[in-house]
């Protein structure tokens, strides 16, 4: 949970735009902006699957997206890592900065864009290969050097997967149970070091006990990480959000605040009614 | 209580049922009617070939003389062209691996989603059902008499590659098709470039599906006759092939070949023949039914 005051994030700008504006004299370093969102919209043909987007994302925060199915969650947080590059008929407008940079400038490498803000998914996804080669495949492409046993290692310890996997590395990743293999896509989405963990709905395929690991995991894991995650589990989003953006339907951001504030106060009443279940 | 039947009031289900097993009836008798006809014409060929299929059989040429077939003569088979066609087999499976796998990646993964994409799939399809003979009259045209490669081992490999090509290539890019875009995306979300996903993610998935598709149509092409007698394979040919550019005999030529003699004894010769050419046809369908079985298991 934030342990500093509300709003605060929201008043800095990131560094190469406007001047900083008045932080109101709370330390500056724990809450520098890594992604910006502006006027950031998002079509499927001619279908608007986002209303044009303002946020900035905190540095080593977890944020959480919340909003009724269909609503643009997984729309937006695919557009931050340009995942949505793969679909033929979509097509961004506006910005999405990256520690300042737009990455839909012409000069930007989706590539490279994907090397910084690694992503896990909704259905955990590893690759036929052993559990080793699962985590050492984002350091091998990215030509990470070093002792490739010891990166393995820290990714896997990270992931809080280690104990359970030391013994049988060779295994193939396919073998383990559905948290276990999630939890295995979250080591190898960290072992190339990225900045930002984007991750879509990463517990809504496990059951209460895995679930209960993933949540523990991603506080774990916003010391070294800013991550934003998208979960249709309100619950879910409160417990482990430091701040929570409600998406509504027409992809409309109708809220992004500190999470207390959104589950207490909510500002809207419309957000108000989604939170409160009347609606989604 | 008097106990009446809740049930009484449904009485249409009879002749349902009646229609039911007459239905399951007919398509026994039709799964029947193909299985009795593969099963007698096998069993008459093995029958017409038993005593004159021998070790000789697979390790000597052929020979004028029908005696020399049987066993205690002076030894006479099919040697050369068994060589032939795997030596064709091999190197049609070479052109195609490679020519197939390329235009169906292309197709796949990177063709631009346009009408022209479309037409060009619709037609590859269409080539599929093109007749052999059609290969083979275009084989000759352009490898044995344009290109100037004679009626070689390269020319009728090159032929049979053009019959299997479009098969090869729909087989493939069904088998890219099946790979799950998780996989894909996956490797994108590590930072892979599109080069590296299809390398180490959708060709390693897709490769049993690509290999059996591959081998059933390699089966198919190894009994052809028409092409490879449009291209002129040899009947004659009392070696195996020494050279790419040389002269070749095949299996189904022979047979053919055999199969046209006047004396009564080369109808037994000829189905010592198609004993052996359905053995390594078998023998191919069983690998990629193995390869099919062993590396389902394997994926996501
Ligand atoms: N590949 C796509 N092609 C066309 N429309 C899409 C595609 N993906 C999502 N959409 C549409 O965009 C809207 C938002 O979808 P999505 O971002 O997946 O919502 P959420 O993740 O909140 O459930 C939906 O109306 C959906 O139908
Ligand atoms: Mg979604």
């Amino acid at each position: 949970m934030s342990d500093t005051g509300p709003a605060i994030e929201t008043s800095i700008e990131a560094e190469t735009d406007t001047a900083r504006g008045d932080s109101g004299g709370v330390d500056q370093q724990t809450a520098e902006t890594v992604l910006s969102a502006r006027d950031l919209e998002v079509f499927y043909g001619d279908e608007r699957a986002l209303k044009p987007v303002n946020a900035e994302i905190t540095e080593k925060k977890v944020t959480a997206i919340i909003g009724p199915s269909g609503c643009g969650k997984s729309t937006f947080l695919r557009s931050i890592n340009r995942m949505n590059d793969m679909i033929d008929v979509c097509r961004v407008t506006g910005e999405l900065r990256f520690k300042g940079k737009n990455v839909y400038d012409e000069d930007v490498d989706p590539v490279a864009l994907r090397r910084k803000v690694g992503m896990v998914f909704q259905k955990p996804n590893p690759f036929p290969k052993s559990i080793y080669d699962n985590v050492a495949y984002g350091l091998k492409i990215q030509g990470k050097d070093g002792d490739r046993d010891a990166q393995v290692e820290e990714a896997l310890r990270r992931a809080a997967l280690w104990d359970e996997v030391k013994a049988k590395l060779d295994a193939s990743g396919l073998d383990l149970s559905g948290g276990q293999q999630q939890r295995l896509c979250i080591a190898r989405a960290i072992a190339p070091d990225p900045e930002v963990i984007l991750m879509d709905e990463p517990a809504s395929a496990l059951d209460p006990v895995a679930t209960a690991q993933i949540e523990d995991l991603i506080e774990e894991l916003s010391r070294d990480y800013t991550v934003v995650i998208v979960t249709h589990n309100m619950q879910q989003a409160a417990r482990i959000s430091d701040r929570t953006m409600v998406f509504l339907t027409g992809g409309e951001l109708a809220a992004f605040d500190d999470t207390q504030a959104i589950f207490e106060n909510p500002k809207s009443q419309r957000v108000e009614d989604y939170i409160t279940g009347k609606f989604g | 209580m008097s106990t009446t039947n809740p049930f009484e009031d449904v009485s249409d289900l009879d002749r349902k049922r009646t229609i039911g097993r007459v239905f399951v009836a007919l398509c026994i008798a039709s799964t029947m009617v193909g299985i009795v006809a593969l099963v007698t014409l096998l069993a008459d060929v093995i029958y017409e070939s038993w005593g004159w299929l021998s070790l000789e059989f697979l390790t000597y040429p052929p020979s004028r003389f029908p005696e020399s077939y049987l066993p205690g003569g002076r030894g006479a088979g099919i040697y050369p062209a068994l060589v032939g066609s795997i030596f064709l087999i091999a190197l049609t499976a070479l052109f195609t691996v490679f020519l197939g796998v390329g235009a169906a990646i292309y197709l796949e993964e990177y063709a631009p989603d346009t009408r022209t994409t479309s037409l060009i799939e619709a037609n590859i399809a269409n080539l599929a059902g093109v007749p052999s003979i059609v290969y083979g009259l275009l084989g000759l045209a352009v490898f044995v008499r344009f290109a100037r490669m004679g009626q070689s081992l390269l020319a009728g490999a090159l032929t049979l590659t053009l019959l299997i090509l479009p098969i090869v290539i729909v087989a493939a890019q069904e088998a890219l098709r099946a790979v799950p875009d998780s996989q894909r995306e996956a490797a994108y979300g590590v930072g892979a470039t599109k080069w590296e996903v299809i390398r180490d993610v959708v060709l390693p998935a897709a490769l049993p599906g690509i290999m059996t598709g591959t081998i059933l149509s390699l089966s198919r092409a190894i009994g052809e006759t028409a092409p490879i007698l449009m291209v002129g394979a040899a009947t004659s040919m009392f070696v195996a092939p020494d050279s790419l550019l040389g002269p070749f005999a095949a299996m189904p030529m022979q047979i053919f070949d055999w199969a046209r003699l006047p004396q009564a004894e080369f109808q037994h010769v000829a189905a010592a023949g198609i004993v052996v050419l359905l053995t390594v046809l078998l023998a191919m369908n069983a690998v990629a039914i193995y390869i099919r079985y062993r590396f389902e298991a394997d994926l996501p």
